[in-house]
Order: structure tokens, then sequence, then C-alpha cells
């Protein structure tokens, strides 16, 4: 082992990571990106098809959604500001309270599945295929977006959970947070994605 | 393998140090890059050999009319595992996987990557691919169809295309992983004084290469999750019944696969680059023209997907557009060819080993390139599209390209990694048996495409015998050089004449400043660097 912990420990370069986050996050973009070229292709296939399916979806869910992670990227970053302040009580709040509110938005996101699930909504449903094509790609879009977007709240919250303990554990500190602002970074990617979603799917319509 | 010291230091080469490990454990859990290069070259040569054995079958297959060997499903399945392993388990990690982390941090005067144990993790995911790769194999039948997993048949074919297509995905992750990498100890590491303009150009190509992998491979990811969304779910995106396009799949696939090509090529001219200038002993010519053209592929190279699509329905004006910038790109890889031509000018050439690599290089990667435009020709296109002209010239390119550097790099750097020498003579017969073989096999395949012989059949036309004897032959030559090449390299590997010569060649760059084999962390202490690179007294 000598030779990795040498390697890790001595030749910290806090520059570097958050360089290495930012690529990463360019990647997500792009990632996403295909999705937007092919939600861009099908609403200009099916206009009137997509105007009509948006208005199914639940405009006051979508909303709460939106301000969930906007006030869930708020408190990352104002706990990467207090640990810069040495208050590691203050920190943890405002992490543990990103996660709640991430858990929430999973919980509302689980409702608005199950409902158009419960109207015989789903990728590939019988129901999809009666209503056309337009109905078809506008909610295999929604559920492969939303799907895919959900997955990545995930992903960040078990970011989120490893630097709440790692700050308990002060291995995360005044001196050595980068970690907290990569993660808060990424949170920041997972907040953006949806505030192009949520107009796309319930909004515009 | 085992190591040497020197006897006057009394340093210990990566190869000694073992990070107190033993046996495998000593390879796979160790963070040092030059080990994780070689845990690459190996797991690279195995598939390779793979990949290499299903391509003879086919060139067998097709030596006579009707079948020989394998029925048309079985034909098939081994253009596509073949196309699959080449593709995306050897000549996209490549060059970067290997000899970018063997070579990139010691070339800019660091100690390791930015991230070694991310590098580490990268190798892990790339295994994780290629068990997917081979889960596919079995079920119900390997996958059929060609490693471009075209829809609709991507999703309608009753064979196990799925693991196929999420290896590829799986490995589109450790391509972007090593490339995050790559920018940011290039960005980050560089030794005191190394300014941008003073960076080797092997470096250089791994940069433009790594931006591709992190800026197109993340458009495969996703359009290979989505296939994956229609096989699983019956999602439509591509499926026109339900309203999707499958034009639209092409489309995100080639936005990938086109600048793939890219992430294939660049390295290659890298290493040819480095080549070049230690065997004529001369500065190399336009330093600045192949940096600014290696960043001039990179970026134009986005934008010239649609010239795989000419036949497959695109408005007019669409397609003037990527003849035209297909053209363009061409530019600046002829622009490398001038300045390695240039730089051999009224140098003092040695022809060794690597040398001849280089230079065959250069002769087959123009037949590629310029056989290249011949397809990005409209109206030429139309009738060659799909033939064996375009398997001719992909191979000339990719194979012919790459290969070549790739062989020219190892016979290069080999004394540098594993401390021991080659034997130059076998090194040089496996040369020119394998050359040979290559242009035999694969020119005929020119004037087949021409005369109007499609690929992926297990089956042609009376008319189109002649020539394609003469390319199985040509195989088997081939292929004969290839066991010749790898046979001298792995017992030079194991037994070969034990060397620490630090600079055998006489190159210029840094890895001929470190001892041979290098030590852990390469430098006791980091270099100051004063003055720019390939600078011959």
């Amino acid at each position: 082992m000598s030779e990795s912990i040498a390697h890790h420990d001595e030749h910290r370069d806090d520059e570097a990571s958050k360089l290495g986050i930012w690529l990463f996050i360019f990647t997500e973009l792009l990632f996403f990106g295909g999705l937007f070229i092919t939600y861009a292709v099908y609403r200009h296939a099916h206009p009137q098809a997509f105007h009509m399916a948006a208005q199914q979806l639940d405009v006051a869910v979508g909303t709460i959604n939106t301000v969930i992670l906007l006030i869930s990227s708020m408190t990352i970053a104002m706990a990467t500001t207090s640990i810069q302040k040495k208050d590691k009580r203050t920190t943890l709040i405002l992490i543990g309270i990103t996660l709640v509110l991430a858990l929430v938005f999973l919980v509302n996101k689980y409702f608005e599945w199950s409902a158009k699930i419960d109207h015989g909504i789903w990728p590939g449903s019988p129901l999809l295929e009666e209503l056309g094509k337009g109905d078809t790609l506008f909610f295999g879009l929604y559920f492969f977006m939303t799907g895919l977007h959900a997955l990545h709240i995930i992903i960040g919250m078990i970011l989120i959970i490893v630097i709440f303990v790692r700050v308990r554990k002060d291995k995360i500190n005044f001196g050595n947070f980068q970690l907290l602002e990569n993660g808060g970074l990424y949170w920041h990617l997972v907040d953006l994605i949806w505030i192009f979603l949520f107009p796309l799917f319930y909004l515009i319509t | 393998m085992s190591s040497n010291t020197t006897d006057n230091t009394g340093y210990k080469s990566y190869l000694e140090e073992d990070g107190g490990r033993k046996g495998i454990f000593k390879w796979i859990l160790s963070t040092d890059h030059k080990r994780i290069g070689l845990l690459y070259l190996y797991a690279m040569m195995l598939w390779f050999c793979v990949g290499v054995v299903l391509g003879l079958l086919m060139k067998l297959e097709l030596i006579a009319p009707g079948k020989t060997l394998m029925e048309a499903q079985a034909y098939n399945a081994t253009f596509t595992v073949h196309g699959v392993i080449m593709i995306f388990l050897i000549v996209i990690p490549g060059l970067p996987a290997v000899f970018g982390n063997f070579m990139l941090p010691i070339q800019i005067g660091a100690k390791d990557v930015a991230f070694p144990r991310l590098n580490l993790f990268s190798w892990y995911i790339y295994i994780l691919g290629g068990i997917l790769v081979i889960i596919s194999l079995f079920g119900n039948g390997p996958p059929d169809t060609g490693w471009t997993f075209y829809a609709p048949y991507s999703f309608k074919t009753g064979t196990n295309m799925l693991p196929a297509a999420l290896g590829a995905f799986v490995l589109g992750f450790s391509s972007i992983l090593t490339g995050l990498n790559f920018i940011v100890t290039i960005h980050r590491m560089r030794a005191p004084g190394m300014t941008w303009f003073k960076m080797p150009l092997f470096p250089w190509t791994l940069y433009g290469t790594a931006w591709i992998q992190l800026l197109a491979t993340p458009i495969i990811g996703i359009t290979l999750l989505m296939v994956a969304g229609e096989r699983i779910l019956g999602i439509g995106f591509f499926d026109p019944a339900k309203g999707g396009d499958p034009l639209l799949y092409q489309h995100l696939f080639w936005i990938y696969s086109h600048p793939a090509v890219y992430i294939m090529i660049l390295p290659a001219m890298g290493a040819i680059s480095e080549i070049i200038p230690t065997f004529a002993k001369k500065t190399i010519f336009g330093y600045k023209a192949i940096v600014f053209s290696t960043l001039a592929i990179a970026f134009v190279g986005y934008f010239v997907w649609g010239h795989h699509m000419y036949t497959s329905g695109m408005s007019g004006a669409a397609l003037w557009a990527f003849s035209l910038l297909t053209f363009i790109v061409a530019i600046p890889s002829a622009i490398k060819v001038f300045n390695w031509i240039s730089t051999m000018h009224q140098g003092s050439i040695s022809t060794e080993i690597p040398f001849l690599w280089a230079a065959s290089f250069i002769f087959i990667f123009m037949i590629g390139g310029l056989t290249g435009l011949v397809l990005g020709s409209l109206a030429i296109d139309v009738h060659v599209h799909d033939t064996a002209f375009v398997v001719a010239h992909f191979h000339f390119i990719v194979f012919g390209g790459v290969g070549f550097a790739f062989f020219g790099a190892i016979h290069y750097w080999f004394s540098k990694i594993f401390g021991r020498k080659y034997d130059p003579s076998w090194a040089k017969t496996g040369w020119i048996i394998f050359f040979i073989g290559f242009v035999t096999l694969y020119g005929p395949m020119f004037y087949l495409g021409i005369k109007g012989m499609p690929r992926r059949y297990f089956d042609y036309l009376e008319e189109f015998h002649g020539p394609n004897i003469i390319s199985t032959l040509g195989a088997m030559v081939m292929v004969a050089g290839f066991l010749i090449i790898l046979v001298n390299l792995i017992k030079s590997a194991r037994h070969g004449e034990k060397t620490t010569e630090m600079n055998p060649w006489g190159g210029t760059n840094l890895e001929w400043q470190v001892p041979t084999p290098p030590p852990l962390e390469n430098f006791d202490e980091i270099p100051v660097i004063d003055k720019a690179t390939y600078k011959y007294d």
C-alpha cells in the first residue's frame, strides 16, 4: 500500500480535482445533450401531439420539484461556505437538508410516475400505441429523461452521504474541503439538467 | 517479468517495486501508471489475437464463392464480433491506454497521472466491458448487427446484442475517464519550464485525443442506452412503427463514431512524430504545424459524421456540407505527412526497426487517407458505398495507421518498458512479412469494391474469385508476420538480453533521461525544462 498512500497524500492538488469534476460535468451535459437532440427532432415532427401530451403532466408537482432542487442547490453551496468558516455543525445540518430535499424530490417523482402508470402510460404500453406516435415519443422521452435524471439524483445522494460521513469524521475540514465543493458542483449539474427538463415537459404546451 | 538494477545507484525499477503485494496483485492493485499501461497492453494483446483469428476466419470463408467454412449467420456474427473487439477493445483505447499511460507522465516530467486510482478504476471498467462482450457470445448466439448496431435491426434481431451494446457503453466510460485523467495531468503536472510549446508531440496528440474522448463518447453512451431502452421496453425512439426514426440513430451513432476515428489515429500520429526525428537525428520539421493540425483534426473531426450516411437519405445541402468538411479535415493530416517527410529530408537516417514501422506507416496511411477522399466525394461514394472498397479503406487507416504506429511504438519504447532488448533480425523479418501480407490482403479489396463486391456477405459472384484468393493468401502471410512479431516480443520481454542503457536511440525527450526501466515515481527530482525538445547538436 505504501506506494498508493504516498501518491495521494503527498501531492494533493485541489485545482486538479476541481478541473476533473468540471470536465466530468461537460461529459454529463453531452450525455443528456443526445436526449435533448432527440427531443428537439421529435417535437419538430409532432408539435401538436407534444402540445397535447404535455398538458397531461402535473405542473404543480413539477414546480414543487423545481423549487426543491433549487433550494437543495443553495444548501449544498452554503455548506461549502460554512466549512470554510470552520462551522462543522452548520455544515452537517446543511448537507442533511440537501439530502432530505433530494429524497422528497424522489418521493414526488415516484407518485408522479405511479399516477401515469395507473393511467396505463408507460414506455411501450398498449394505451400509448393507441394514442399514436407523438404521444408514444413524448412519454417515452418523459420516462427516459426524467428516469435518467432520477438516477443522477440517486448517484448524487450517495456522493453526498459519503461527504456527510467524511465531514463528521473531520476528513473533510476547513483546510481540505475539495470533495465537498466537487459534490456541490455535481449537485448543481443535476439541478441544472432539471431546470431544462421542467420547461420542456411541463411548461411548453 | 523479472527486473534489473543499475549496479551503481542501487535504485529499484518499477518492475521490482511491488508495493508489498504478491503475484498478480502486484499488477491489479497497483496505481503506478506504468503498470496500468502494461495491464492494458496484456489485455489488448489477448483481445487482438481473438480479433485476428476472427478476421482470418472471414478471409478463409471468402477464399471461394458459396459456403466454405460457415453459413451466412455465422459469418454475420463473425464480422460483428470482430468489429466490436477491434474497435471498442483495441483501437479506441489503443495507444492512449498503453503508451499514453506509460509515457505521458514521464514525457511531461511528472511522477504519475493526476488521478492514479481513477486510472486503475478505468482499467477495471475496461475489463468489465470486455466481459460483457464475452457474455454476448452465449445465450441466443453472438450479435449479428455489425459493430455499428444500426437500428431498427439492432432491436429486432433475436441474437444477444444487448450485452455487446452495453459492453460498448461501459468501455466508453473507461475511455472518458482516461481522457479526463490525461487532460488534467497535462494541465496541472507539466514539469516547471515545460510551456505548452515545449511539450513533446506525443502528449500533444494525447491531449487532442482526450478532448474527443471526453466530448464525443457521451453521445454514443446515451445512444446505446436508447437502443437498450428500445430492446427492453420498446420505448419507440428508433422504431418507425412507433414514430421513431432509424436515421436519427445513424446520426447519433456517427456523431461519436466518426470522431472516434480521430481518437484512434491522433495518438498514432503522435508516436510517429516521436520516432521520425529520433531516427532522422533532426529537429522535427514544423513543430507548431503538427500541434495546430492535431487540434484542427480534433475540432473539424466533429463535423464530418454525415459522410457515413450519403446513401441513407439527407438533404442535398447537408450532403454538400459534409463532403466539403470531409475534404477540409484531410488537410491537417496531409500537413503532418509533409512535416514527417521534411523532417527526414537531409537527416542522417538510421533504418532501425521503429523507423521501418514509421516509414511504412506513412506509406499505408497515405493510401488510406487518399482513398478516404475518394469516399468523401459524393458521386463516387454512391458507387462504392458498402462495398469492399470501404472495408479496404478503413483497414488501411485504422489497422494500417493505428496498428503500424502501435508496433512502431512498442519497438521504439520496448527496452525502456521492459529493460530488455528484442531480437532485431526477427523483428525485421516480422515487419517485412507483415507489411507484404497487409498490402496483399487489403489491396485487392479496393479493386473488388470498385467492381461492386458488397461488404458483409459470406458469398460472392464467381467473377470476384481471383482477387479474393489473393486477399486470403495475403491474410495468411500477414498473420504469419504477426506471429513472428508477437513471439519475438513476448520472448524478449521474458528472456531477452537485459539492458540498462538509458537512451539507446539517441532520443531527446524526458523518457530517455530516466533510468531503464524507470523507477516507481520516474524522477528523483522533477526536472526543470529550459529548452525545446527535438534538438540535436
